[in-house]
């Protein structure tokens, strides 16, 4: 995976650090997000069935992982049965090196965008942008993104950081500069937003000779690609142009179309909030006459694989993508999506992204520990990702590598004490003595708990001295 | 009842007064307890924090401490969802720790669970004329699925008055190590959830584990609320002749 458009960023808690102080970004998150989290309560409370669902998205998914062989190349089989070229990627420059050569085979310069987590993840605009190729994304809030020079925060709401104030302005700058502007007199009203973006977009979908996906779901079985949206642009991107590349991740696949029907209920009800997906389009190949004539499937590793081979770490590959996990939070809300510093922010960022990267970074090193271990992402997770689970597991692999070296000499201090109750009464009695002495404010590593938290007072007597000097006194027949 | 007490390093070294209050409540109600000496840790710091092999020795250590007991109470619901939820994974499978952890798992308690579903008894005769409020603790919600056990016990409570909280069911961000190495989301999480405390008007906020509680009444301190912090056990050990200290 590139790490380019993150490369030198700080590791999470200083980032979140910056995040927590900017008043206005907390705001926009929590208004956003709490939103989208009730409406997504209401709508699964509604299903009686929700945990059976749940457990069957999780077993259909772990099932079509343990055969992950067997499915790949049967999809590969139907999509050329019907009509389409698959294409193998190793990892992101593979996959940008032929979608670039098969945009260049078009003698096109420009291609339209669906929304697509894949393609942002191997940053395929910045590869086109390389080889002349303007990439435009044409769904509403990647076009926020896009146009204010941005990186996305949210995996459903990329602009969740943005307000309307903010889109209005990012409009009225930079509209201009990718086509048709925004008009002189636009307000910040979404109805006036969200016609200047259907303006601006309307021109790039007709003009449009190659459009550039990713997929929700790919079933094995049909050679079929699926993909949800909510704006109908994606469907303008998927039927208009003449040649269609859908860049998709190993793990989208389903085996059946009957596989699919359990998706088609947990993910909008995960995602939006809806009880029916808007916008849910389907493609095979190539149907003559009608959309798409060239079609071309690019199936992603990128590191999926080594994900797959990991017994704990593997669950993440169920992911669908709702951003539930992300909607509940409570440190994604304070913390805001570019802290992750990946295009996969929030709880299942923090095991995805080190699981596709590694910890080799400060920052992938630091993500497995963005997180209380709360455990409200798996309690709202639609496929019953144990995210607490893949964190402690994640960790272990930190500490396991260098570095951290006071921490480790602390805790194997700690360890030590804790391991025999003569040492840790030692211990306690050492602090006891010592209670009168605890200042207010402590220095080095202990000010991260006293800078914004009192310190408790050290009894005079563990529980266990208490214990004892009770049981001494009712041995002689006295009272406690 | 023969009830062995699992205080916990926590409250045996900061809040001795929970365990001396779940020991005066059990034997209040006519119960015999016990307190193993040689227990320290469960291991719970080390495990959240990704050090496997220190968390492996003490688990073994509790295992081997508290194997043979009829019922382990444990004052923590961290602590108790540690015991029953983690446990199982420090083993391999089919070895001697996960064996022995999955047969002792089903007899550790928290508190509330022991009372309720033990011991039968939501009304322990207690006295306690306060306005409290109550916030359920990540692992005692999700972990160990208390559900209205506390509230229930509180609401029986002679004289209390039991405010509901605003946004209970988020973190308070404590998360252990959490609280250092993520301090400013931490702190961010802390103060919103302080603030949910000081609006119910309540003078107490009573939890079933003091680690959150240290967290937020070290909030609630630092902005002078007002408001103090107890462990279900001090509120329910409190009578008229032997009152909570405040």
């Amino acid at each position: 995976m590139s790490d380019s458009a993150f490369l030198g960023m700080p590791a999470f808690p200083a980032a979140a650090r910056a995040a927590t102080g900017d008043a206005q970004l907390r705001h926009n998150l929590r208004k956003a997000t709490h939103t989208i989290r009730d409406k997504r309560a209401s709508v699964v409370g509604e299903l009686d069935d929700w945990p059976v669902l749940r457990a069957a998205g999780a077993a259909i998914k772990d099932r079509t992982l343990r055969h992950l062989d067997t499915y790949l190349v049967r999809l590969e089989e139907s999509v050329r049965a019907a009509g389409g070229t698959v294409h193998w990627a190793a990892d992101a420059a593979e996959a940008n090196r032929i979608v670039t050569g098969l945009v260049q085979a078009t003698g096109e310069t420009e291609v339209v965008k669906v929304k697509s987590m894949a393609t942002q993840e191997i940053e395929l605009n910045e590869a086109l942008a390389e080889a002349g190729i303007t990439a435009f994304e044409t769904d509403l809030a990647e076009l926020i993104v896009q146009l204010g020079d941005d990186h996305p925060s949210h995996i459903l709401v990329p602009a969740i950081h943005r307000n309307r104030a903010e889109i209005r302005e990012i409009f009225l700058r930079t509209m201009r500069d990718w086509g048709v502007p925004a008009p002189d007199d636009l307000t910040d009203d979404p109805r006036a937003l969200a016609e200047a973006a259907r303006v601006h977009l309307r021109e790039k979908f007709l003009r449009a000779k190659v459009g550039v996906s990713g997929a929700n779901f790919a079933v094995a079985d049909t050679g079929t690609m699926v993909v949800l949206e909510s704006e109908g642009n994606g469907r303008m991107c998927l039927t208009l142009p003449e040649t269609l590349i859908s860049v998709v991740g190993i793990e989208k696949i389903v085996p059946t179309w009957s596989d699919l029907e359990v998706f088609l209920q947990l993910l909008p009800r995960s995602s939006t909030g809806e009880r029916m997906n808007p916008y849910t389009s389907t493609w095979t190949g190539v149907t003559p006459g009608d959309g798409p004539q060239d079609f071309h499937l690019v199936l992603l590793d990128n590191g999926r694989t080594d994900v797959l081979a990991d017994t704990v770490g593997r669950q993440a590959l169920r992911c669908i993508r709702c951003s539930a996990c992300l909607n509940i939070c409570p440190v994604y809300e304070r913390a805001g999506g570019h802290a992750y510093g990946s295009v996969y922010p929030g709880p299942i960022g923090a095991i995805l992204t080190p699981q596709l990267r590694g910890t080799s970074s400060e920052l992938d090193a630091s993500l497995p520990y963005a997180s209380s271990l709360c455990g409200a992402c798996y309690e709202v997770c639609p496929v019953a990702i144990d995210i607490p689970e893949v964190l402690v597991h994640l960790r272990e692999q930190v500490v396991d590598g260098p570095g951290h070296r006071a921490e480790k000499a602390a805790m194997a201090a700690a360890g030590w004490v804790l391991d025999d109750e003569k040492r840790l009464g030692a211990a306690q009695r050492a602090a006891s003595g010592a209670r009168g002495l605890v200042p207010h404010t402590l220095p080095g590593p202990g000010s991260a708990w006293t800078d914004t938290r009192d310190v408790p007072e050290i009894p005079a007597e563990s529980f266990r001295q208490w214990w004892r000097r009770r049981n001494k006194g009712r041995d002689k027949g006295g009272a406690e | 009842m023969r009830v062995a007490l699992f205080v916990t390093c926590l409250n045996d070294t900061l809040f001795p007064r929970t365990g001396r209050a779940v020991v005066r409540l059990l034997e209040r109600l006519g119960h015999e307890v016990v307190f193993p000496e040689a227990q320290t840790c469960c291991g719970q710091m080390h495990y959240n924090t990704g050090y496997r092999r220190e968390a492996q020795k003490l688990a073994v250590r509790f295992v081997r401490t508290f194997g043979d007991a009829d019922a382990v109470l444990a004052p923590s619901g961290s602590c108790a969802a540690m015991v029953r939820d983690n446990y199982r994974r420090l083993g391999a499978p089919g070895s001697r720790l996960a064996e022995e952890a999955a047969a002792l798992a089903p007899r550790v308690y928290d508190l509330s669970e022991l009372l309720v579903d033990v011991l039968g008894v939501t009304d322990v005769g207690a006295y306690f004329p306060h306005r409290v409020t109550y916030h359920p603790t990540c692992h005692g919600l999700r972990l160990l699925k208390l559900g209205d056990r506390p509230t229930r016990l509180l609401s029986a409570v002679r004289g209390l008055d039991l405010a509901e909280l605003d946004g209970a069911a988020e973190c308070c961000g404590f998360g252990g190590t959490f609280a250092m190495k993520n301090e400013a989301v931490s702190a961010a999480m802390g103060s919103d959830k302080a603030r949910h405390v000081a609006a119910t008007g309540a003078e107490v906020l009573c939890a079933v584990d003091n680690s959150c509680l240290m967290h937020i009444g070290g909030t609630l301190d630092r902005s002078r609320s007002g408001v103090a912090v107890l462990h279900l056990a001090e509120i329910l050990a409190s009578t008229e002749q032997e009152p909570a200290r405040l």
